[in-house]
C-alpha cells in the first residue's frame, strides 16, 4: 500500500458507467485506502476484491448505522442514521430472523415463477411507447414504471399509489437536504400504517409479501408493526429504484457500445452473461458501508474496531487481478463473483428478481425497439451524483 | 465428492442453485439443499463455483469422504 493524500468518498462519476477519475489513486493502490468522509473523518476504503469478499463476510463489521461511530457518507445520511432500517441496517442475530422470514418470498425459484408476469409488464409498457410514439423519455416511460410495477405486485402494494412511493423513494435517496429525507421516510412510515390497516380488514388476505406478513408474522407476535413498516420500506424502495437505474444506465451503456449490442442482438444466448458482466462493470450502489466492531488485521495492515470501512464496488468489481481488461465491456468473460450486490449476509435479497427483471427489460427493449437512439448527444444526458445509487436522471430516447 | 451445507450459515441467496442448477436447488424455506441423487456432485464441475459464489461460506466440498 502507498501512503497518499487520501481521496475524498464519494465523488460524481465523470462518465456514468465508469468510476470516478478520482478513484484513480485507489486503483493503484490495493487492496486498502484511506479516504476522506464529508465530516472530515476518515475511512478505510477497501478496493481489492478479496479483500472485500473477506471482510464483507466478516461478523466483525457491523452494519448498524444507529452505532455513534458508523461512517456517514453525507450530511443527510449523517442527519437520519438513528432511524430503524431494516434488513441492511441491523447486525445478526436480528437481521437473520427477518431475512428468514423474507427469503421463501425471493428464491431463484420464485423469480423463475414471475418471468411471464414481468415479460407482460415489459411488454406493455413498449407497447405504450409505440402506441405514443418516438420520441420518449425512458427513465419515466420504462425504466422506472417496469421493476415499480413488478414490485407492487410482489408485495401487494397498489401500483396507483406509485407516484407518491417514487416521489418518496427518490427524496429517501437523494434528499437534497436532510430534512427531505426525514419527512420522505415520516410519510412512507404513515402510508405503510394505514396500509397495514386495510390489509388487516381485508376478508380475503392479498397474495403479496406484504399481505403474508401482515396475516401470518404480525399476527402471531413474530413481528412488531413498527419491525414490518420498516420491512416494508426497504423492500419497496430497494426493489424499484436499483433496478430502475440499472436499465436506464444499462441502456445508455449498450447504446454507447454498438459492437457489444449488435453482439447481444444475434446471439440471445448472451443476455444472462451480459447482465452479469453490466452488474459488474455499472456497480451502481458504489459505496457500501460498515463500521469495525474489533480490531481487524488485513493487508499487513490493522482496522480499528470503530473504524469506519467502505466498500467502493466499482473498484472492486474492477481488481485486474481477477478481471482481465476490467474497464471492457465483455459478454465472454465470466463476471460471476462481481460484488455489485454486496457479498456477505447483506447480499442483495433481490438479486434474482432483478436478474430477471433486467433479463426481460433489456431484451425486450432493443428486440422491439431494433432502431433505439439516443435523441440528444450522450454528453448532454443528466445522470446521477456520486452520493447516492448510480444512474440516469433521464434517457430522451428516439426510434 | 462430498459436499457439506450448512443450513444455518445459509442466508437463501441461491447462487448455487444459480451455478450450479444440477446439484444445488433452494428448499420451500428458500434454503439451499442437495438434489436427491446429486448428493455427490455428480461430477459436476461447477460444484467449486458453487461453493465459491456463496456470500456466506456455507458449502464446503472435499474430494474424499471423511
Amino acid at each position: 500500500m502507498t501512503e497518499t493524500e487520501p481521496v475524498a468518498f464519494p465523488q460524481d462519476r465523470t462518465c456514468p458507467y465508469h468510476p470516478p477519475t478520482a478513484y484513480a489513486p485507489l486503483r493503484e493502490a490495493r487492496p486498502l485506502s484511506r479516504v476522506t468522509l464529508f465530516d472530515g473523518r476518515t475511512a478505510w476504503m477497501v478496493t481489492g476484491h478479496d479483500t472485500a469478499r473477506a471482510l464483507l463476510a466478516d461478523p466483525r463489521l457491523s452494519t448498524d448505522r444507529t452505532r455513534p461511530d458508523f461512517p456517514a457518507p453525507t450530511a443527510r445520511f449523517a442527519a437520519v442514521k438513528n432511524r430503524r432500517t431494516a434488513l441492511l441496517g441491523v447486525d445478526d442475530p436480528e437481521h437473520r430472523v427477518q431475512r428468514r422470514m423474507m427469503v421463501p418470498s425471493f428464491t431463484l425459484r420464485r423469480a423463475t415463477e414471475l418471468r411471464p408476469r414481468i415479460q407482460r409488464i415489459v411488454d406493455e409498457r413498449i407497447d405504450a411507447m409505440i402506441a405514443q410514439g418516438p420520441p420518449a423519455e425512458l427513465v419515466s416511460a420504462f425504466a422506472l414504471p417496469v421493476p415499480s410495477t413488478v414490485i407492487c405486485a410482489l408485495l401487494g402494494v397498489p401500483y396507483a399509489d406509485h407516484d407518491f412511493f417514487e416521489g418518496q423513494s427518490r427524496r429517501l435517496l437523494r434528499g437534497p437536504g436532510a430534512e427531505e429525507v426525514m419527512d420522505a421516510r415520516d410519510q412512507l412510515e404513515e402510508y405503510f400504517d394505514e396500509l397495514i390497516d386495510l390489509k388487516r380488514k381485508q376478508r380475503e388476505p392479498g397474495d403479496g409479501v406484504l399481505d403474508e406478513l401482515v396475516h401470518r408474522q404480525l399476527k402471531d407476535g413474530e413481528l412488531t408493526r413498527e419491525e414490518l413498516i420498516a420491512l416494508a420500506i426497504i423492500l419497496l424502495v430497494a426493489g424499484h429504484e436499483t433496478t430502475a437505474n440499472m436499465i436506464s444506465l444499462g441502456t445508455y451503456t449498450l447504446l454507447q457500445h454498438p459492437d457489444r449490442l449488435a453482439e447481444l442482438r444475434t446471439d440471445p444466448a448472451l443476455v444472462p452473461g451480459a447482465v452479469e458482466e453490466l452488474m459488474r462493470m455499472l456497480s451502481i450502489a458504489d459505496g457500501l458501508l460498515r463500521m469495525a466492531l474489533e480490531d481487524i488485521e488485513v493487508a499487513g495492515t490493522t482496522i480499528r474496531a470503530g473504524d469506519g470501512v467502505v466498500f467502493s464496488t466499482s473498484v472492486v468489481n474492477r481488481d485486474e487481478n481477477v478481471y482481465a481488461d476490467p474497464d471492457t465491456l465483455d459478454w465472454h468473460r465470466s463476471a460471476r463473483h462481481h460484488i455489485a450486490f454486496g457479498f456477505g449476509i447483506h447480499q442483495c435479497l433481490g438479486q434474482n428478481l432483478a436478474r430477471a427483471e433486467l433479463e426481460i427489460a433489456l431484451h425486450t427493449l432493443f428486440d422491439r425497439l431494433p432502431t433505439l437512439r439516443l435523441a440528444v448527444p450522450a454528453d448532454e444526458i443528466p445522470f446521477k451524483p456520486g452520493d447516492t445509487i448510480q444512474g440516469m436522471l433521464e434517457l430522451p430516447v428516439t426510434w | 465428492m462430498h459436499i457439506d451445507i450448512d443450513q444455518d450459515l445459509c442466508i437463501g441467496a441461491g447462487q448455487c442453485a444459480m451455478a450450479a442448477p444440477g446439484v444445488f436447488t433452494q428448499d420451500d424455506d428458500g434454503f439451499s439443499t442437495l438434489l436427491p441423487g446429486r448428493e455427490d456432485g455428480a461430477g459436476d464441475p461447477m460444484v467449486r463455483e458453487a461453493a465459491r459464489a456463496c456470500p456466506v461460506g456455507a458449502i464446503t466440498v472435499s474430494e474424499t469422504v471423511g
